[in-house]
């Protein structure tokens, strides 16, 4: 009896992928990585393929590395494979070509994923497949996670028996990630269909000295091209062979795929070819309007390579007269999209002209593909002139190519429960989903598909999560429109988005609230109360924060509100849905301790007593309505398009709200007031020692202090703190610490870091957390005031680590997670140059929280400047950066070439002044800026050529400061060859290395920066060997400046590290320790482990600076004491650690006892090299 | 040849010196040389539900704490689901120790819940132990509560994990009770075989410079003995229970005093993690030098000879400092 589990794509693919393979291959990308973290995760716990071994899975340093390892593995006989997606592929492509050049056996699965060009995204579509359909692989796609089990499999065999190596992919994250029932491939059936003799003569061609050839060779004109057709018989038999594995598979397991696989009305006049996820919705359209007689039908594209213009001619219908090719990709410039070219070229060669074919776009970057959008296809294609390269799914209002589609067409069957649940990302509503989609699909014997939606945010996101339950399977690919059943997880969600925009009539709404049954209603706005009303909603409330606090769960409200759901959704009978969940939670948390089985039981029992129904009346009540996203005075593009993207409606705006070349404003993200934190500091000037670390370790600037004349209180709000400035510079001035209420984060960080406490209750500091809702109207006003008070004079701002932080940061309210380590840095280094710096930022973290819309936090001063940031691919950002010193030097000699040369018109004195200005401080750069500005007057004046010239490029004779920013996957790992390229250079640049020692942004993933003992993904079992030691390599370049820096432990090293690598005229690096989700403890607790780190010598502090080599001085100042503290009062805080202490107790202790070795061992070298007198 | 042999909750032991829980228990080698050394027998450090039921809670927090929160990263750990979050670790442990040494081997457990008592009792005894010992570990910080709900505390957990075993039960209390003597017969009739006197806790200790509690647990000093030879003397004979003298003996000298005032059997820890394991052999061997210069037959000679009922002076015993000064005037 086949056994049905639910499962997403990944882990459908990754299970196949696990079974027949001797060697895998992986390196994280979204949203592919899951696959990789499947294998790793199963060879670590000893799993074991078809013939009894464990698959060796080993990560590589990048996605080419990846491609390199599986030719070599290939080539030498292993069965191999790897995962990825976008830029991942792109980068495999010449290995790619290499590997299907030597007609070598390969299955390589990808979660088809848009490939960055205007804009980096993570979401699906076929650009990136699209990109090595020349390569010479075979393509096969599937379209739901039980296709990408079967077809991984078919792919296995195709590839072992036409040697044609083979792309097997699906859509990323509509596939990839979504959750339905997949009846699962057994070892059996896998040992039945698997070709033994393909994998015999693939050891056969194995590289081996024992019977040796050569492959690898050049080829000359005269052999080359022959040669490259030697192959076609290969690619001849290939559709062929794909074919009869299909039909061996249908044999096997009863399911069946076809190559081009037809489905609608037998005589139809209109079809729709695509390929992909898409297809769900197309099918189910063409169903609906087949059955209704409309002579319509689809074929899914499943072999996409080689192109098999026979089968696709036997699949369409010969009443067939109108073909919309639908393809999820844009290849600007082109005749066409691919898949349209190959149909139009079917066709053509198959005497189909009577055909006529016409091809559209649809569905880039994960865009809702919906049956209404397949229905406007269809009428599109009724036209006379049907009209050609369209789009659908979007408003094209500049060049007119989209097709109009009513978007109240709906097929869905009415058996089908749809339900919509808005969650926090850290209240755990996804898991719970999760966990149901399980309950009902597994155990229940009912069909369920689950979908989840993210925010961009890192720090208090919204998950959207869309489930369907039914008799039937579940084939609607698309979000979910019309829900009867409703909840929202989070109260001031009502505030912030139209939750009710998808509750069908007489749906169920269940809101966690904090006010009850009786009182809910009055506190509900105008908007919520309308729709409740019009749409007759049964209204459900629970106090679901409360009951999961005093059952134990903190702020996870997941089991108490999945048991609310199956309490009120009806699709199973209550006591049995309850009984289900109890068992569930026993099985799903059992293992993970009885504790924790208790306090989720004692949450289900508590949360069926607090569930109320709430009586509603009759017409709407409420004097306030959900007030507006973003404030009235934000400029006109953030009212017309960000706010619609904050509002959840960014599907709507049409092509012409868009800028055509990726460029945007900045200063974004303080128009967006998210009011995420419970509570937010409070400030009590009467204990405050102004020492400014509360500003300077806030990850989001949403505690700022300022120094102001005393005139800046003659306007404050009643309520307004201030108190006299402690210090020389601005003797007589006024000093407030301010909390941006509404930005900031509630991560306590600021509170853990004050150093002031009271000395009568030294529970009481001068920063303390207090409940934002009373606080929040006064904090607001405070803010805005705060805000208008003068910028001080950067000029008399003394050169500390305090005066840091009476500077204006130009990195605010970001995305980052709350308590975020990295972010700190990233603030600091726009507080200090700022506003003359360009940023390149490598993908990761730092580029999400850093540019990720709808709002981005790099933002402007008065004068308007600020940073320049951007953000180019994931490997090659210390290039990207070089390339901005490059452009800047050449602009700035260029400015001063053309000063030199207008002289006459400009004056000696003001030439001269210009171009020997030392701008070696703020004062300095302020009056070369004035210089520039009087400059420019008398340019003004001026009128040859050259005058213009330098008018344009005149800025760039103020020094400006590149950074290049990124994170240890890119430094240690991918971006590592061009680092070192960079820092082998002279050029002036500072790189800027957020340490969080893990691949924080994919999910952490072991990189090189990962230290020993440590547990990471892709180190399931603890790193057993010592984390690169960047800063030393560096080092060894002798003209790099090079520094190690822990906020939290010396914030003063930090500041003079960031000064003087800024100011060395070659390349610097700066390695930042950096807390992080990924470590495993709560970051409120962030600066207090950075100490630990370094009084442990794990994370010791030094400075290498060049310069002092010409003071007779040993370059490398060691900033930090021997290590005072075990090893072990450091790693015992940190769940990264101590996973590894639980699970195997003894690796654990060899490996700390090793690290601490190791942490003796270094700071001994660094005594030497800093020391040598006293070493 | 002094016979040194002793009896312990029924278990026969061959002198009264028992390894204490420490960390040396945590090590089956170090344990092996504990009793080549010539401990008696060796009692575990605590199974401590507490901690269990912290570090489930704070894996489970931390970890799933931030999962399906972002797009791209679903989860942030490899899966746990084989870390050794329950007690198995320490059960396995004491499987281990029971496969190395004959010495009887005597599982201490500090609960937290009356389930959770109950519950890691049975798996030790299921795993091996010759024994248990509760150590109960309660700070009556709240007010409210009576001194009588505090002795009902200790004596419902008795009863609940003298409801599952039948191996010999220790209970190693605080001498922070007003009326030892009374809670002991309570503590027998719950099902207990023995006392273990007595607990030392951890204390807050103080930052003055960065006003910070900080807690601490410095080793046992000789001078913390007296204090048990007093209450041994007080219950020897008095409440049925073996008795076990704890904290304080480090030389022969004090195991003397506590083997006179009651004591069926010493431990010795801290002076273990001073002097190395070797000590609890040396200091087995000196009391066996004394009784001989002494002409004792036996160990179990001078057990209990200067309790409070065999004492020459009691009152002395009874009332230290206060009766002596008294004494003095009185013969003026």
């Amino acid at each position: 009896m086949p056994v049905t589990r639910i499962l997403d794509a990944n882990e459908a693919t990754a299970r196949v992928a696990f079974k027949t393979h001797e060697v895998i291959a992986i390196y994280p990308i979204t949203p592919a990585s899951a696959m990789g973290e499947h294998a790793d995760a199963w060879a670590a716990r000893g799993d074991v393929n078809l013939w009894g071994d464990v698959p060796r899975v080993v990560e590589m340093q990048s996605e080419g590395g990846a491609a390199g390892a599986v030719h070599g593995a290939l080539q030498a006989g292993a069965l191999t494979t790897t995962f990825t997606a976008s830029q991942g592929l792109l980068l495999m492509l010449p290995n790619l070509y290499k590997i299907a050049g030597e007609l070598t056996p390969m299955v390589l699965h990808v979660a088809a994923r848009s490939v960055a060009t205007h804009a980096l995204s993570i979401f699906g579509d076929h650009s990136d497949v699209y990109a090595c359909r020349q390569a010479g692989l075979g393509m096969l796609c599937s379209n739901s996670p039980q296709e990408a089990q079967d077809l991984a499999l078919v792919a296995q065999v195709a590839t072992l028996n036409s040697r044609i190596p083979f792309v097997h992919f699906f859509d990323g994250f509509r596939t990839s990630h979504e959750l339905s029932p997949v009846t699962l491939l057994d070892d059996a059936d896998i040992h039945a269909l698997m070709p033994m003799d393909g994998v015999f003569a693939h050891r056969a061609r194995a590289l081996t000295p024992d019977r040796p050839v050569i492959r690898g060779t050049a080829q000359n004109p005269d052999v080359f091209f022959q040669a490259r057709e030697s192959a076609n018989g290969f690619y001849d038999a290939c559709p062929g062979l794909v074919e009869a594995a299909m039909d061996a598979f249908a044999a096997r397991t009863g399911r069946r795929y076809r190559l081009f696989e037809y489905v609608g009305h037998p005589e139809a006049e209109r079809v729709v070819i695509m390929m992909g996820s898409g297809s769900g919705a197309a099918e189910e359209t063409v169903e609906h309007l087949a059955a209704a007689g409309e002579r319509v039908g689809l074929i899914k594209v499943r072999l996409f390579r080689p192109f098999s213009l026979k089968h696709l001619l036997a699949a369409l219908p010969e009443t067939a007269r109108r073909v919309a090719v639908l393809d999820r990709t844009k290849e600007p410039g082109g005749a066409g999209e691919p898949l349209y070219q190959d149909v139009l070229t079917a066709l053509y060669e198959g005497d189909r002209q009577d055909v006529r074919v016409v091809g559209g776009r649809y569905g880039l970057s994960s865009k809702a593909f919906t049956p209404a959008m397949v229905k406007g296809v269809f009428d599109a294609l009724e036209a006379e002139r049907p009209k050609n390269h369209f789009t659908v799914g979007i408003v094209d209002d500049v060049t007119h190519t989209s097709l109009p589609w009513d978007p109240d067409f709906r097929v869905e069957p009415d058996e089908v429960v749809r339900a919509v649940f808005y969650g926090l990302g850290s209240d755990g509503t996804v898991g719970a989903n999760k966990n149901s989609i399980k309950i009902i699909g597994e155990e229940a014997g009912l069909h369920a598909q689950g979908y989840f939606v993210y925010d961009s945010k890192k720090s208090g996101a919204m998950t959207v999560s869309h489930l369907r339950f039914g008799p039937n399977p579940i084939r609607s690919t698309y979000l979910i429109e019309q829900a009867g059943f409703v909840a929202c997880h989070q109260w001031s969600f009502l505030d912030r988005v139209d939750v009710l925009e998808v509750a069908a009539p007489g749906a169920t709404f269940l809101i966690d609230s904090p006010h009850g049954p009786d009182a809910v209603w009055d506190h509900l706005p105008r908007e919520v109360q309308a729709a409740i009303v019009d749409k007759h909603l049964d209204l459900w409330v629970i106090d679901a924060s409360t009951v999961a606090r005093e059952a134990g769960l903190g702020r996870r409200i997941n089991t108490v509100m999945q048991t609310c759901f199956f309490a009120l959704s009806g699709v199973l009978p209550k006591d049995d849905a309850i009984a289900r969940i109890k068992e569930k939670a026993r099985a799903t948390f059992g293992k993970k301790g009885p504790e924790v089985v208790r306090v989720n039981l004692e949450a289900i029992d508590a949360a069926l007593d607090h569930l109320h129904r709430v009586e509603v009346p009759g017409e709407v009540s409420a004097t306030r309505g959900r007030p507006p996203l973003v404030a009235a005075e934000a400029p006109d593009f953030v009212q017309k398009v960000t706010a619609v993207m904050l509002a959840g409606k960014g599907d709507l705006l049409p092509v012409s709200a868009f800028p055509p070349d990726g460029t945007w404003p900045v200063s974004t993200s303080r128009w967006e007031k998210r009011g995420i934190a419970p509570e937010i500091p409070s400030w009590d000037a009467d204990l405050c020692i102004q020492c400014n670390k509360c500003a300077l370790i806030c990850p989001h600037a949403a505690i700022r202090t300022k120094v102001y004349p005393e005139e800046g209180l003659a306007d404050a709000p009643a309520g307004f703190q201030s108190m006299p400035f402690k210090g020389k510079p601005f003797q007589g001035w006024k000093y407030t610490v301010q909390v941006a209420p509404e930005d900031c984060t509630g991560c306590n960080l600021c509170v853990q870091f004050c150093p002031a406490k009271d000395k009568r209750n030294p529970r009481h500091k001068a920063i303390d957390m207090v409940p934002l809702a009373p606080v929040l109207e006064q904090e607001v006003a405070n803010f805005d005031h705060f805000l208008a008070l003068p910028e001080a004079p950067l000029a008399d701002i003394p050169d500390n680590v305090k005066g840091s932080q009476l500077r204006q940061p130009l990195f605010e309210f970001s995305g980052a997670c709350a308590g975020c380590g990295e972010t700190p840095y990233v603030k600091l280094l726009t507080q200090l140059f700022g506003d003359r710096a360009l940023i390149a930022n490598a993908t990761g973290c730092s580029s999400i929280y850093g540019g990720n819309l709808p709002t981005t936090p790099y933002c402007t001063n008065d004068d308007g400047r600020g940073p320049a940031w951007s953000n180019s691919l994931f490997e090659d950002n210390a290039e990207f950066g070089l390339g901005f010193r490059l452009a800047v030097d050449a602009l700035t000699s260029e400015a001063r070439r053309l000063v030199g040369q207008l002289v006459p018109e400009i004056g000696v004195s003001l030439a001269e002044a210009l171009l020997g200005a030392e701008m070696g401080d703020d004062a300095a750069i302020a009056a070369q800026r004035l210089r520039v500005e009087d400059l420019r007057r008398q340019l003004g004046q001026v009128s040859i050529t050259d005058a213009r010239r330098l008018e344009q490029i005149a800025d760039y004779l103020v020094k400006k400061s590149v950074w290049i920013v990124g994170g240890d996957g890119w430094a240690y790992d991918i971006g590592y060859g061009g680092l070192d390229h960079v820092l082998a250079s002279d050029a002036d640049v500072n790189i800027l290395v957020l340490d969080t020692e893990v691949y924080s942004n994919t999910g952490g993933q072991q990189s090189k920066a990962t230290p020993m003992g440590a547990v990471a993904k892709f180190a399931a079992d603890g790193k057993g060997l010592a984390k690169k030691d960047l800063g030393l390599l560096a080092m060894m370049h002798d003209h790099v400046y090079v520094a190690r820096v822990a906020i939290g432990a010396k914030d003063a090293q930090t500041y003079k590290a960031f000064v003087e690598a800024e100011a060395w005229p070659g390349p610097s690096i700066i390695l930042a320790y950096s807390p992080c989700i990924a470590h495993g403890y709560d970051l409120r607790f962030g600066a207090e482990q950075q100490r630990l780190a370094v009084d442990t010598g794990y994370w010791p502090l030094y400075r290498f600076d060049p310069r002092r080599v010409a003071e007779g001085q040993p370059p490398l100042t060691l900033d930090s004491k021997a290590p005072g503290e075990r090893l072990d009062a450091f790693m015992r805080n940190e769940t990264r650690f101590r996973m590894l202490a639980q699970r195997d107790p003894a690796r654990a202790k060899m490996l700390g006892a090793q690290a601490q070795t190791d942490v003796t061992r270094r700071f001994e070298m660094l005594l030497r090299l800093a020391r040598p007198e006293e070493a | 040849m002094v016979d040194l042999s002793t009896t312990w909750m029924g278990l026969e032991l061959e002198s009264p010196f028992i390894a204490g829980a420490s960390p040396l228990s945590d090590d089956v080698d170090t344990v092996k040389r504990l009793a080549d050394a010539g401990a008696a027998a060796v009692v575990t450090q605590s199974l401590f539900e507490e901690q269990l039921t912290v570090d489930q809670m704070a894996l489970y927090q931390h970890t799933e704490g931030h999962a399906d929160a972002h797009r791209e990263a679903l989860t942030y750990f490899p899966d746990y689901e084989d870390a050794g979050l329950g007690p198995e670790a320490y059960l396995k442990h004491i499987e281990a120790l029971k496969g190395a040494v004959d010495i009887p081997v005597i599982g201490s457990l500090n609960g937290t819940t009356p389930g959770g008592w109950v519950r890691y009792a049975k798996q030790m005894v299921e795993a091996g132990a010759d024994g248990l010992e509760l150590n109960v570990y309660y700070v009556a910080t709240d007010a409210s509560e009576s001194p009588a709900a505090v002795e009902q505390r200790y004596v419902d957990l008795v009863a609940g994990v003298r409801d599952v075993v039948t191996v010999p039960l220790a209970v190693k209390l605080s001498p922070f009770f007003s009326s030892l003597g009374h809670l002991a017969h309570r503590l027998k009739a719950a099902g207990a075989d023995g006392l273990v006197m007595f607990n030392r806790f951890y204390q807050p200790d103080i930052d003055i410079e960065m006003l910070e509690v900080t807690p601490s647990l410095h080793l046992s000093t000789p001078d913390e003995l007296l204090l048990r030879v007093r209450w041994l003397a007080a219950l020897y004979g008095r409440c049925d229970l073996d008795l076990c003298c704890t904290g304080g003996v480090h030389g022969a000298e004090g195991a003397i005093k506590a083997l006179m005032a009651g004591a069926q059997a010493v431990q010795m820890t801290s002076a273990l993690l001073k002097h190395g394991v070797d000590y609890i052999g040396a200091v087995r061997d000196a009391v066996h030098g004394w009784l001989v210069e002494r002409e004792y037959d036996s160990v179990s000679q001078m057990i209990g000879s200067m309790s409070l009922d065999r004492c020459p002076d009691p009152a002395a015993m009874e009332r230290a400092n206060y009766r002596r000064v008294l004494g003095v005037w009185h013969k003026f």
